[in-house]
């Protein structure tokens, strides 16, 4: 069997990840970058066709409070303010050092180009022409990543488990999807960067492979979770017609570059009918816009394929080939004109707000365990703004490496002990040998969760709902899991892998279910119809932990901000 | 509901094998669409009828992970782009590549990979050997 040994193991490598490995390596570590997938093309960053924010002030005045400000109203209540301040502040520098090496941000002379966003009382969101941004930023940081001497990638090794010793991570138990043989990791610091979790949910916009692993891995290690009844939905994500070879999360940017309207299946503008104004503006938030839209199918006034329309008609072609130039073509390949058809959006699983909870160390309470990226939870509390899930990759990336390569410098040796592992290989090769015979297999209790997620846990909740979810997600978890029908079969084994996920996704599917429960209020992402309103009273975060196999939730104060700006 | 058992389908010759066994074809029908992709097709079978078919794939459809490239028709295409067709499509590994399970080839680089560390029972670290 093989073992490997590194200073910091990265778990999932994404922006984040990416971003975390550089920093590490420059901090003196050396770093293990693992992904399930390939190293720098899965996870959410290369999904990110739009933009990042951050208060450069290159097309107006504008400065870090400014942002940090927008970021905590949008909030609700509840972010960490010093993840914020964190964020804000070193936004900027985390731009600047990508534009050095090389991404290629859309500039006039030496500033760069900054649109605004909803949400973003300043011109501050960053990109790279043509709805290129994430892949171009993904392309930037696997250059980095690969130059340099200290960082080791590894694809298609799947991590299983984070092996704790004494109550500080040492390492990992991972499966080499390609030989289908387990291999065990020794690392004196362990990053989880493996993202968020939208494969919960049936209709999701980012890669296939966020199952929440992160997440669970994080639990199961003993750290906690924040946030997790908050999963954002986009509210205009392609629904019809078929539409390959884009991301279906594309017409954000043609909306607010554009403007682009958005009509019921009646041809009405309706925003306005739920407490906001989206005229000539088309800045409506993101929690708004998904309830109009819900609300008008349920109404009857939905589109053909249960959506809204989204409009461009009163856009000339000149305008729309300006500003998305080849976007255009590829729309066209799908027969999309947008100077003469409508199409078809509906909400969608986009991000998840929630996460494991950090210091701005991005420490969590688990010695020597960090996170970044997605992953992390608390800095947008109950409700996202565009542009700032990159920007988090970027900063929280690089506070976890930088953090982490400190921490191994003060400890100096790793707590690696094989029989603190063995528990977790046992369990790879008893699955591995098929083991288990059952009736169901893995992929299609993932495809009932999904189901169920988006049915009782999705954009509108009730009590009922969620107390039905939570029932069959303990089921599947205690009855079904342990007897899936798993193919003995060794390389790339789908079978074995999409087990893991599902384990994964049962005990995260059961924590946002659970924290969405005890949450008696409606607030940003969280709606509740039979709570509706928010509860003054309610401004407070949940913290999960899993003790005994049990997930436990307790309410927690909100982080405020510290009286003195953070240094960097 | 009505008009269930006339939907339209689509037939899939899809490449099975490992690299120790002898490969073949085989043929799913799946529920066909206007507008679907090939992908789409290899995920409704994954899903519904042989999960351990074997493919490579991240993002779905955007078309920005570049993984899932094959042999669609005996041309080489990303299986999210190439659409699905109502007559009979072929899809095969990558012509260039090793297979290691059905369509999944070894298109990681090699420096990538657990074997570039070490081979089995050798405790090899993460810094790679000095100069």
């Amino acid at each position: 069997m093989t073992h490997v040994a590194s200073d910091v193991l990265i778990v999932g490598a994404g922006g984040a990840g990416m971003y975390a490995a550089v920093a590490a390596a420059r901090g003196g570590a050396s770093v293990l970058l693992v992904d399930k997938g390939l190293v720098g093309r899965g996870g959410a960053t290369i999904m990110a066709q739009m933009t990042v924010a951050a208060a450069l002030g290159h097309e107006e005045p504008d400065d870090w409070t400014v942002h940090a400000a927008d970021t905590v109203e949008a909030g609700r209540g509840l972010c960490n303010e010093q993840l914020v301040a964190l964020l804000c502040q070193q936004g900027p520098s985390r731009i600047l050092e990508m534009d050095a090496w090389g991404a290629r941000w859309a500039r006039t002379g030496n500033r760069l180009r900054q649109s605004p966003a909803p949400g973003h009382s300043r011109r501050r969101c960053c990109y790279i022409d043509f709805l290129n941004t994430g892949p171009a930023v993904a392309a930037t940081l696997r250059r980095q990543a690969s130059s340099s001497p200290h960082i080791q990638r590894l694809s298609n090794v799947a991590v299983t488990d984070i092996v704790v010793r004494d109550g500080c991570a040492s390492g990992a138990v991972a499966l080499d999807m390609v030989s289908g043989e387990p291999l065990t990791i020794d690392a004196k610091a362990v990053i989880l960067a493996a993202g968020g979790l939208t494969k919960l949910y049936r209709r999701n916009s980012a890669s296939a492979n966020m199952g929440g692993e992160a997440y669970a891995m994080a639990l199961r290690a003993g750290a906690e979770l924040v946030d997790m009844e908050f999963v954002q939905f986009f509210p205009i994500g392609h629904l019809a017609p078929r539409l390959v070879g884009m991301d279906p999360i594309m017409w954000d940017p043609f909306r607010y570059k554009l403007g682009g309207r958005l009509l019921n299946g009646r041809f009405e503008e309706f925003i306005h009918r739920y407490g906001s104004t989206d005229g000539g503006h088309y800045s409506v938030a993101r929690d708004l816009a998904s309830y109009g839209i819900v609300k008008e199918v349920e109404a009857g006034r939905g589109s053909p394929h249960g959506g809204v329309y989204l409009d461009f008609r009163h856009v000339a072609e000149s305008a729309l080939r300006d500003a998305f130039g080849p976007v255009i073509d590829r729309l066209l390949a799908n027969g999309i004109d947008l100077t003469r058809m409508l199409v078809e959006v509906s909400p969608i699983a986009h991000y998840h707000m929630g996460g494991i909870r950090v210091n701005t160390r991005m420490q969590t309470c688990v010695e020597a365990l960090y996170a970044a990226g997605e992953a992390v939870g608390g800095a947008h509390g109950a409700n996202r703004l565009s542009g700032n899930a990159i920007t988090e990759a970027f900063v929280f990336g690089e506070c976890a490496g930088r953090a982490a390569a400190e921490d191994v410098a003060r400890r100096g040796h790793s707590g690696w002990d094989s029989a603190a592992a063995a528990s977790a290989l046992d369990l790879i090769r008893c699955l591995r040998d098929g083991r288990p015979r059952g009736e169901r297999t893995p992929l299609s209790l993932q495809t009932e969760l999904q189901d169920l997620m988006w049915d009782h846990v999705g954009v509108f909740r009730t009590g009922a709902q969620l107390d039905a979810a939570l029932s069959r997600i303990r089921q599947m978890r205690d009855a079904e899991l342990p007897h899936l029908r798993i193919a003995a079969a060794g390389q790339f084994n789908m079978d074995l892998h999409d087990w893991y996920e599902l384990r994964a996704m049962l005990v995260v599917a059961e924590s946002v279910a659970a924290a969405a429960a005890a949450r008696r209020e409606s607030r940003g992402a969280h709606q509740r119809l039979d709570l509706p309103g928010t509860d003054a009273a309610l401004r407070h975060n949940q913290v999960i932990r899993l003790e005994r196999g049990a997930l436990s939730i307790r309410r927690a104060p909100v982080v405020q901000a510290r009286a003195t700006a953070a240094h960097s | 509901m009505s008009g269930a058992i006339n939907r339209p389908t689509a037939l899939l010759r899809v490449w099975r094998g490992q690299p120790d066994q002898p490969g073949g074809y085989e043929t799913f029908e799946v529920p066909y669409e206007e507008g679907m992709s090939v992908l789409d097709g290899l995920r409704w079978i994954r899903a519904r009828l042989d999960p351990t078919l074997a493919v490579r794939y991240s993002c779905i459809n955007a078309n920005v992970c570049k993984t899932c490239m094959a042999l669609v028709n005996g041309e080489v295409k990303y299986t999210c782009t190439a659409r699905l067709q109502s007559t009979p499509t072929t899809v095969a590994p990558l012509p260039k590549r090793s297979v290691i399970r059905d369509l999944v080839t070894d298109t990681v680089p090699a420096d990538e990979r657990p074997a570039h560390l070490g081979v089995n029972g050798e405790e090899v670290t993460g810094k790679p050997p000095e100069p």
